[in-house]
């Protein structure tokens, strides 16, 4: 029972690992489609992260810090559109721009406000969201196989968890079966269709990005107030770009972005895991090659493993209309 | 006349310096298939585009139905029944036939019930007009021919009374435009109005019941389609000039330079441009290509100069071939004495934010003369850009201002000084005049002459007819890839304006 109790544990933080990406891959998933690049993604989380923990243990509710993430996140998304939509700048130079903006005010601000070190101040219960216990997980904790099952793997998750995989079907559901949806996948395709149409494609890729932020905003939230008691300084650690690898891999649909999140979140259980414990035939591997191993993995599986990734076909191009 | 579906009057409307529209009058009836005809340039796009709402005017006014409209957005031009067929389609390829109907016309935030309206409308519009297409099919697996047709039923889906359509053979097989045509009957026989745009007469003739001649941004006439003939409507269409006439001695041709035979190229859409082309040019001669814009001269030119890819065939310089596979080394071909001039001087001819005297080397930088080392030599630069200046008459006459500054002459100047200057043995020139100011004209086709006259092979392709007259000893008509015809310098403007119009083509088809 070992290994199954080891292979529970590992799929349990594969659970916990991949979900500040699934909702940062969800969340460039809506700029992507609407044929905006958002190389921000990690700075928008990284504000979302500090914002959060910060009004959180200033307010002490972790209703008004998740509350103060969404907003400053969505607000970072609108300087993104502001630069590329309005001003038809470039995408990448300003979603560079967004994470060194990010990188240094959450350090600067949290070392103003709170004076340690650019950390915020441990957040205390009430200030964090908590894990949730389904009804008679403890009950049926010790029945095998379907005990740990549904104590550890499915019970016992803050709300964000349950959220982000709720996202995955909403997602699915907004972009083919909305209106919104609908305009949404075609801005990215071919902008001059959208509005021959008589659609405004500034607009609806404003409201996209406006999405991305409310999502960029929930991943910080999950990162300091669910998977750590407080904002620490880069405390994002390139997740945004691992989800951006993750929505290149998932080519750009919300069920395939779940699985690659699932996998990605799974290599870093593992690795995370296995440090330290000698393995089959190689024997007992380096802690360094065991950490890396999730980025030479995504390396490899995005060079060769995935076909022909079409991005949106409109992605990165300013919408210019008179000639 | 039938009532009046659309009205415009003094529509002006101008990008930058250029007037694409200048005081435009229109009156189109109800019930009428009404065609546009006018070179490539001519405004008939933006005059259409304004109607649509995709431009506003500068000023003028619309009148829809006899009423004033203020037509600011497309979502204005399709609430007062106008839908628009665009040259590119105005379709999201990896989409769905129904997707792309209900695409800006869906009925409210859920999908389900605008997509179940649009297939029933659908299957009503394929019984009224014959426009079969299965509406679950992808875009991008369809026929171009049925890509139109998802274009047309967009428009008809919304309504539409006025159709308008703007070149909308250019990308067709004829059997397809045949098929194009019928449909348009249909729709006019069910009381739609149609607006033809197209540079093609065999077209206007073959359907429209009223025709408008635009050229260089004007309205120049209307014309009732049985009451006008193909002649007057390419003379309109091209235009009187003032005759050019250069003096020129007999031309002496010797051997040939330049042979091109079975040339065929296709342009990025797939569609073939240039149809299995043969002709050479000799040293001491200029070729001129006459033709309305877009039947593949620039395609010819691109293929012989080692820009764009063949299909097949071949073309010599010197009894050697030129690489046709568009990855040739332009270096290379200068250095075996094929100089170009490109049409296009703002994007292939020049860099517009360089200074002077670095274009007036460009292309021919690694020249020893201009090199110090592995430095360039701008003393050496400089003097030799000074020399041209002073040759080729550049004004200003300083080789330090950026060459935006200069006019479209003088820019013109600048490229032409570059290449002849190299004294190539073959010199390919496009458009060698276009929007370049009279007194220039003179000087260029003076300096083409002088080419000649040293014993060079001389190309030149170009849509202004008197150019080519005054400047060819042999010219080239072609007309939809092929070339139709060739004649002496002493052909009839009539005569080749005929044979640009496609006319005896025109009798074999029909």
């Amino acid at each position: 029972m070992d290994i199954f109790n080891a292979i529970i544990q590992v799929l349990d933080s594969t659970v916990r690992l991949s979900v500040p990406l699934l909702l940062a891959c969800l969340a460039g998933l809506y700029s992507e489609r609407a044929g905006i690049f958002d190389i921000g993604l990690e700075g928008k989380m990284l504000v979302g992260a500090f914002a959060g923990a910060a009004a959180a243990s200033v307010f002490h509710s972790a209703l008004i810090g998740l509350g103060m993430a969404v907003l400053i996140s969505v607000a970072f998304a609108l300087v993104h559109g502001f630069a590329s939509i309005t001003h038809r700048g470039n995408q990448i130079v300003s979603g560079v721009a967004i994470n060194f903006i990010a990188a240094g005010s959450t350090i600067i601000l949290g070392q103003a406000w709170f004076q340690q070190g650019g950390r915020t101040p441990a957040l205390q219960p009430g200030e964090r969201f908590e894990a949730i216990t389904w009804p008679g997980a403890d009950a049926i904790r010790d029945v095998p196989i379907i005990g740990p099952i549904y104590a550890e793997l499915l019970s016992g998750h803050s709300i964000l968890v349950y959220f982000a995989f709720a996202m995955v079907p909403f997602t699915w559901w907004v972009l083919y079966r909305t209106r919104f949806g609908l305009r949404l996948r075609a801005v990215g395709e071919n902008p001059a269709a959208v509005d021959t149409a008589g659609i405004s494609v500034a607009w609806l890729r404003y409201r996209a990005l406006i999405c991305t932020g409310i999502l960029t905003g929930f991943a910080g939230a999950y990162l300091s107030m669910v998977q750590n008691g407080g904002f620490v300084k880069d405390m994002t650690a390139g997740k945004g770009y691992i989800a951006l690898a993750a929505l290149i891999f998932a080519k750009w649909k919300p069920v395939n972005a779940m699985f690659a999140c699932l996998l990605f979140g799974f290599l870093d259980a593992a690795s995370i895991r296995l440090q330290g414990t000698p393995l089959p035939i190689v024997g007992k591997v380096s802690v360094q090659f065991m950490q890396a191993l999730p980025y030479v993995l995504t390396v490899i599986l995005l060079a060769g493993f995935i076909g022909k990734a079409i991005p949106p076909r409109a992605g990165g191009v300013p919408y210019v209309k008179e000639r | 006349m039938a009532q009046a579906a659309i009205e415009l009057i003094g529509i002006n409307k101008s990008f930058g310096a250029v007037r694409a529209n200048r005081d435009i009058n229109l009156e189109i009836a109800r019930g009428t298939i009404h065609g546009i005809v006018g070179e490539n340039g001519a405004g008939k796009s933006t005059l259409m585009s304004i109607l649509y709402g995709f431009y506003q005017a500068d000023s003028g006014e619309i009148r829809v139905g006899g009423k004033p409209a203020s037509i600011k957005t497309p979502n204005d031009a399709i609430a007062l029944g106008i839908g628009m067929v665009h040259q590119h389609f105005m379709l999201v390829d990896n989409f769905s036939v129904l997707e792309n109907i209900i695409l800006g016309a869906e009925n409210d935030a859920l999908l389900k019930s605008s997509i179940a309206k649009a297939r029933s409308e659908l299957e009503r519009l394929e019984r009224e007009y014959g426009l079969e297409v299965d509406p679950d099919a992808i875009i991008e697996e369809l026929p171009v021919g049925l890509q139109q047709r998802v274009e047309i039923l967009k428009a008809l889906y919304r309504g539409a009374e006025i159709l308008i359509l703007d070149e909308p053979t250019g990308v067709l097989t004829p059997a397809e435009a045949d098929h194009l045509f019928r449909i348009l009957r249909q729709l006019k026989e069910q009381g739609k109005t149609v607006v033809l745009i197209t540079h093609k007469l065999r077209e206007i003739m073959a359907i429209t019941d009223t025709v408008s001649v635009m050229r260089q941004g004007t309205m120049v006439a209307t014309r009732e389609t049985g009451k006008t003939t193909v002649e007057e409507l390419a003379e309109l269409m091209v235009g009187r000039r003032v005759l050019l006439r250069v003096e020129k001695g007999e031309a002496a041709a010797g051997g040939v330079k330049l042979a091109i035979k079975n040339l065929t190229v296709r342009d990025s859409r797939g569609v073939t441009m240039v149809d299995d082309i043969s002709f050479d040019v000799r040293a001491g001669e200029i070729v001129g290509i006459a033709g309305v814009a877009g039947n593949g001269q620039s395609e010819l030119l691109e293929a012989v100069s080692g820009i764009r890819r063949a299909v097949s065939g071949s073309v010599m310089l010197d009894g050697k071939p030129i690489d046709l596979t568009g990855n040739a080394d332009p270096g290379e071909l200068r250095d075996r004495g094929l100089a170009h001039v490109p049409e296009d001087r703002h994007h292939v001819g020049l860099v517009l934010a360089f200074e002077e005297n670095e274009n007036s080397i460009l292309g021919y930088h690694d020249d020893p003369r201009y090199l110090r080392g592995p430095f360039l030599n701008i003393d050496a630069i400089m003097a030799d850009a000074s020399d041209k200046i002073e040759k080729y008459d550049i004004r200003p006459g300083n080789p330090r201002l950026k060459t935006a500054n200069f006019s479209g002459g003088n820019q013109q100047k600048i490229v032409l000084a570059r290449e002849i200057e190299q004294d190539p043995g073959v010199l390919i020139v496009g458009q060698p005049t276009r929007g370049v100011d009279v007194g220039a004209i003179e000087f260029i086709h003076k300096r083409l002459i002088a080419m000649r006259d040293q014993g060079k092979a001389v190309l030149v392709v170009s849509v202004e007819l008197d150019e080519i007259r005054s400047l060819s000893d042999r010219i080239l008509v072609m007309f939809a890839g092929r070339i139709v015809g060739e004649r002496g310098p002493d052909a009839t403007e009539g005569e080749l304006g005929l044979l640009m119009a496609g006319v005896e083509h025109q009798e074999a088809a029909l």
